[in-house]
């Protein structure tokens, strides 16, 4: 492979960034299901 | 006049069935998981296929293989744009809630996967061409976009009224979609560097089977990964808005029921 640097450059950087974008949706979707449920929780427990 | 009104009342009726934030929580559960895994199978075996079994081009050799991720790529960054283009219609003429919010999830993602395209691009110019970056007409419409996507990102933040700064964003994401076909036929338009399109809808591709196979698995696994990306934003972006609606109203209920401070009556 003469153009190795290269290619492992350019799967890197998408599988880098796509690891990000992953990461940071699920951590944040994780994170407002939480704060979420905390809120929710005890208005459900409330007398009605 | 009265049938188009009727028209528009009826698919703005469509659309807002959807727009019920705890029936758009449901289906969006219910729906990430369709995405999530098919995404990450077939683009682990088209990057696998496409690393290891696809031959090397004839011309270009093992360099062709940073293909199986730049053409992905820039397929996302205009149907990305694309997708943030229906939103803001969406959201000017139907003024749907979710439409905006969407159009705010996309903007980071399109605009990260155009650079990624920008950045594989030039990985790949450099050894084919000898050179990094041309002011090619694909290449500069493309980084246009990538423009683009920053503009409406920074847009529809820019306005203490959330509201405002939608509408705004909303004129730009439609105005944007003026260089979705620049891009499309730069190659067919302008004298360009960049290859024509290999694949299109009506001829017959001009790459062997060997390597479109993986392609195409790179293809519809980074288009399923951008739709589980962008919905699991939108459901986050969903539950943090419901969040402060019910401190809102936790925050109005305490200021109604405190005892007010007595006035000094002349």
């Amino acid at each position: 492979m003469t153009h190795l640097p290269y290619i492992v450059a350019a799967y890197g950087l998408t599988l880098g960034v796509a690891a990000i974008l992953s990461i940071n949706a699920t951590l944040r979707l994780r994170q407002a299901r939480r704060r979420l449920a905390a809120i929710e929780q005890p208005r459900t427990r409330q007398p009605s | 006049m009265n049938a188009t009104q009727s028209l528009t009342a009826r698919t703005g009726n469509l659309f807002h069935r959807y727009a019920n934030p705890g029936r758009f929580l449901r289906m969006g559960a219910k729906l990430q998981p369709w995405l999530t895994w098919p995404a990450l199978v077939l683009s682990v075996a088209g990057i696998v296929w496409g690393l290891f079994f696809s031959p090397a081009d004839w011309q270009q050799g093992d360099s062709v293989r940073i293909m199986y991720v730049h053409v992905p790529t820039a397929w996302l960054a205009s149907s990305g744009y694309m997708g943030l283009a229906v939103c803001s219609l969406l959201s000017l003429v139907w003024r749907h809630p979710l439409a905006d919010l969407a159009a705010v999830e996309i903007g980071p993602v399109g605009a990260a996967i155009t650079a990624v395209c920008l950045a594989t691009g030039s990985l790949w110019g450099k050894p084919m061409w000898g050179t990094w970056w041309v002011w090619d007409a694909r290449l500069t419409s493309v980084l246009v976009l990538f423009f683009l996507y920053l503009g409406h990102i920074a847009l529809i933040r820019a306005f203490d009224e959330p509201q405002r700064g939608y509408r705004a964003a909303a004129i730009l994401g439609l105005a944007g979609a003026v260089d979705l076909p620049i891009i499309k036929f730069s190659v067919q338009w302008w004298n360009t560097l960049h290859q024509p399109d290999s694949i299109t809808v009506t001829g017959a591709p001009t790459m062997s089977t060997s390597m479109l196979w993986p392609l195409g698995l790179t293809t519809l696994g980074f288009t399923l990964g951008f739709a589980a990306i962008v919905l699991a934003r939108l459901r986050a972006s969903v539950m943090e808005s419901r969040v402060r609606t019910i401190l809102a109203a936790n925050r109005g209920r305490q200021s109604a029921t405190a005892p007010q401070p007595e006035r000094a009556t002349s």
